[in-house]
């Protein structure tokens, strides 16, 4: 559970008076969030902890930069992105390519996975353990251009306004992107949720 | 007018999202309703994203927070003195 945000203006204004201790409060119910930014862009769950230790350190020596226009967390997660891509440079510093020519191009298939012997993926399929692995990986291997949006939205939760703004794109772009990246997940992990199981209405039926 | 699949499928990200306009949404329902293969695509779509929100996909290192909490009791510190010496 988040914080009321004015709770957190609060804290901040306490912070930034003296109360330093208090930071570990402010950023309590953000540390998922920080780390799963870190981690989209970096994949690796080591590279991923140290780059989120780092963020929180550098949000706590700007805090007085921050400015209230925007929501702490949003800010937070801008501050999580930089410090990640700052990160991926620095691996990719002797490769050619470079991150920021990463672009969505025209070209490409960004069609779903038709299937034609669907039937209703029951509940208890859903807690397989392999269709997490087979997820995470799937995850993984997306484009970073939209790894990086699918799990700012569908994993943080963040909506299209917030991901636009951490992001510094339009959201528009976050739309397009958000929309191949599930489709290519879908693509991908249609052979793990197809299943022998009866059909049946329910859980996820279209009268949801 | 009838919508084809393949237009039904450039809109499935914003129809999830429920940001297509209540007439696109209408028309898109309505072909849910006869399209098994576009049924199944939206149910396998979303079921992913339920899984993705599941925290156990997902999972931080063990130990994560713990670590995260004694590095920034370090950086307090630090900058405790810091201002002291000034």
């Amino acid at each position: 559970m988040r914080m009321a945000e004015t709770n957190e203006a609060g804290l901040i204004a306490r912070i930034l008076g003296g109360e330093k201790e208090l930071f570990h409060e402010l950023i309590r119910p953000y540390e998922r969030m920080v780390y799963l930014t870190v981690f989209s862009i970096l994949k690796n769950e080591a590279d991923a902890e140290d780059g989120a230790q780092e963020a929180v350190i550098s949000a706590y020596r700007h805090l007085s930069s921050f400015r209230g226009d925007a929501k702490f967390s949003t800010w937070l997660t801008t501050i999580a992105i930089n410090e990640g891509r700052k990160r991926l440079r620095k691996a990719k510093s002797v490769a050619e390519d470079s991150i920021d020519e990463e672009v969505e191009g025209h070209e490409g298939d960004y069609s779903p996975a038709p299937l034609t012997d669907w039937r209703e993926v029951p509940l208890e399929a859903l807690e397989r353990k392999e269709l997490r692995e087979a997820l995470r990986g799937a995850v993984a291997e997306l484009p970073g251009i939209y790894r990086e949006i699918f799990i700012l939205r569908d994993l943080e939760e963040l909506n299209v306004e917030e991901t636009a703004q951490a992001l510094g794109i339009t959201a528009n772009v976050v739309k397009v992107r958000l929309h191949r990246a599930r489709i290519l997940l879908q693509k991908r992990l249609v052979p793990y949720l197809k299943t022998t199981a009866p059909a049946r209405r329910g859980f996820f039926g279209r009268a949801l | 007018m009838k919508l084809k699949c393949k237009h039904v499928w450039e809109h499935i990200s914003e129809y999830i999202d429920n940001s297509v306009d209540a007439k696109l949404r209408e028309e898109i329902e309505r072909h849910l309703e006869h399209c098994e293969i576009c049924s199944a695509i939206l149910d396998s779509t979303r079921n992913i994203l339920v899984l993705t929100a599941d925290e156990r996909t997902f999972e931080l290192p063990v130990g994560y927070s713990k670590r995260l909490h004694e590095r920034l009791t370090k950086e307090l510190e630090g900058s405790e003195k810091d201002s002291k010496k000034e």
